[in-house]
């Protein structure tokens, strides 16, 4: 009986899990406007965690700290820590580049190279100094089924991206990012220019990546968060209101503006 | 979660639709505590007429679950929703299926009602079943069902806690019930399958409680998110407490 009681807070949950990228005292500023508010969270390892909120809550900026993508915002400043595996990678002299091979990052609109779909995902590979024929092959196989892709390009490689539907382009985008097998994979509401069954096949793909990756997603689709992801951050207006469980925070969510917000309310 | 809570989608249209279902489930709630009355009444005062008309309106009950749950489906399927919202819906899922049982029961007891009216003169028995003891019951149970519609009208979770507790007092009305009966079924072999007659409608009532009680457990999951099922009245205070 006592064990019903004894439900897991998210604190004793996340003690359990092994933490990839730990949060602490995130600050950003777009010029004067501060974008995030003190951020402290930790996000498991080998799993799937969603930020979910309304339009300019923070969540894309949020996930571009991660990567170190706000860099190439001029106006933009951080302060506070961003550790991945132990090492805070907002300090001085880390390699950015190497960040962002180890932190992958598909973003909302796809953005393939103006390149065959096999240099697009070879690329990443040439970079590291692969440039074996067969192992770029299997490569490119591998990734192009994992993003749900081959069976429509594989037998033309060798065209160019741009040639492709934006949805094939987008699925492009995700099988070039784990071609080079990050350790992070961020994705930038990557469904959204989808349809339906595309999605489905995303949704799929994101669960079987979970066993090798630790996925952050950004979604409007509430619906995707809850199907795709264990955990769920609710942000809004640059604080991290809710962070839980996701099935918590679909069924019984602690915070009136999450329940607000996740329901369809007026917030 | 409160009433004025429902009303607050973006969607007018989902407002609408769970707001519905509300109103459906309490009409379906007013229908068949109005069939257990009658059935009661039917059962004390041997009214054969009253008794047939309550198990004539059963179907209007039956019918009322199916419509009810298929609103809901249409719901979860077009709107998909969440927190408490979901919580909604399941709760009337649920509290649907033991409103149709409670329907059942009155039924039941309106099938007795009949059997025992017909054969009441024939019987050495008849002065002595416990008539009064079964009002008692009957009048436990009818104030647990209406309080429980009531709390869940007001989605008040304290309030079905306590009307929750009332099951206890109809348990051990129907046990000190049946006990009577069973001295009476020794004393009066031939009358035996006249008294398990009036058991069964005891037993009825006292399964009424039990739905009642059910309806009251998915008002607090529905109110504070926490499965109360299978819990001891501490434990119950302790998580109810602590979401306060």
């Amino acid at each position: 009986m006592t064990q019903v009681l004894a439900e897991k807070t998210i604190e004793q949950r996340l003690a359990d899990e092994k933490i990839s990228i730990e949060v602490e005292k995130l600050n950003l500023f777009y010029g004067q406007k501060q974008a995030l508010h003190d951020i402290d969270m930790k996000i498991p390892e080998k799993k799937v965690t969603a930020f979910i909120g309304p339009s300019g809550c923070g969540k894309s900026t949020l996930l571009r700290c991660f990567n170190r993508m706000n860099d190439l915002v001029d106006i933009a400043r951080v302060s506070g820590k961003i550790n991945i595996h132990g090492n805070n990678i907002n300090q001085p002299g880390v390699d950015v580049a190497e960040l962002r091979r180890n932190v992958g990052m598909v973003f909302q609109k796809p953005n393939p190279f103006p390149k065959s779909i096999y240099e697009n995902i070879a690329y990443g590979l040439r970079l590291q100094g692969i440039n074996k024929r067969r192992v770029l092959d299997e490569v490119v196989e591998w990734a192009l089924k994992g993003a749900a892709l081959w069976d429509e390009v594989k037998d033309r490689l060798h065209e160019n991206a741009l040639g492709m539907s934006g949805g094939q382009q987008q699925r492009l985008c995700i099988a070039r990012a784990i071609a080079v097998q990050p350790e992070v994979l961020l994705l930038d509401e990557p469904a959204s220019a989808l349809d339906p069954i595309s999605t489905l096949k995303i949704e799929e793909l994101i669960h079987e990546l979970k066993n090798d990756y630790t996925i952050v997603i950004v979604t409007h689709n509430m619906q995707q968060a809850a199907r795709v992801s264990d955990y769920t951050a609710f942000m809004y207006m640059g604080d991290m209101v809710e962070f839980d469980q996701t099935d918590t925070i679909f069924t019984n969510p602690s915070q009136k503006k999450t329940e607000d917000y996740i329901t369809g309310r007026y917030g | 979660m409160d009433t004025e809570n429902l009303g607050q989608h973006i969607s007018k249209q989902f407002n609408q639709d769970l707001e519905n279902i509300r109103e459906e489930v309490l009409a379906m709630g007013g229908l068949v505590e109005e069939q257990l009355k009658k059935a009661l009444e039917a059962f004390s005062q041997h009214d054969i007429e009253l008794a047939n008309e309550v198990i004539a309106n059963d179907d209007r009950v039956n019918n009322f679950e199916i419509s009810i749950d298929e609103d809901c489906i249409k719901i979860l399927a077009k709107r998909q929703p969440a927190a408490s919202d979901l919580r909604l819906v399941s709760t009337v899922l649920k509290a649907i299926t033991d409103l149709e049982r409670v329907g059942d029961e009155a039924e039941k007891i309106a099938r007795m009602a009949v059997e025992i009216a017909e054969t009441k003169d024939q019987s050495p028995l008849n002065g002595k079943l416990p008539y009064s003891a079964l009002q008692n019951l009957g009048n436990v149970v009818k104030t647990m069902l209406h309080e429980a519609l009531d709390a869940f009208a007001r989605m008040d979770a304290d309030a079905a806690i306590e009307v929750a507790k009332k099951d206890k007092k109809a348990d051990d009305e129907y046990d000190a019930i049946s006990r009577q009966l069973m001295t009476y079924m020794m004393e009066e072999p031939r009358s035996i399958s006249k008294v398990l007659d009036f058991l069964w409608s005891a037993r009825a009532l006292e399964r009424i409680g039990d739905h009642a009680h059910n309806i009251c457990e998915y008002i607090v999951y529905l109110v504070q998110g926490q499965d109360v099922r299978h819990l001891t009245w501490d434990e119950i205070h302790r998580l109810v407490k602590s979401r306060n």
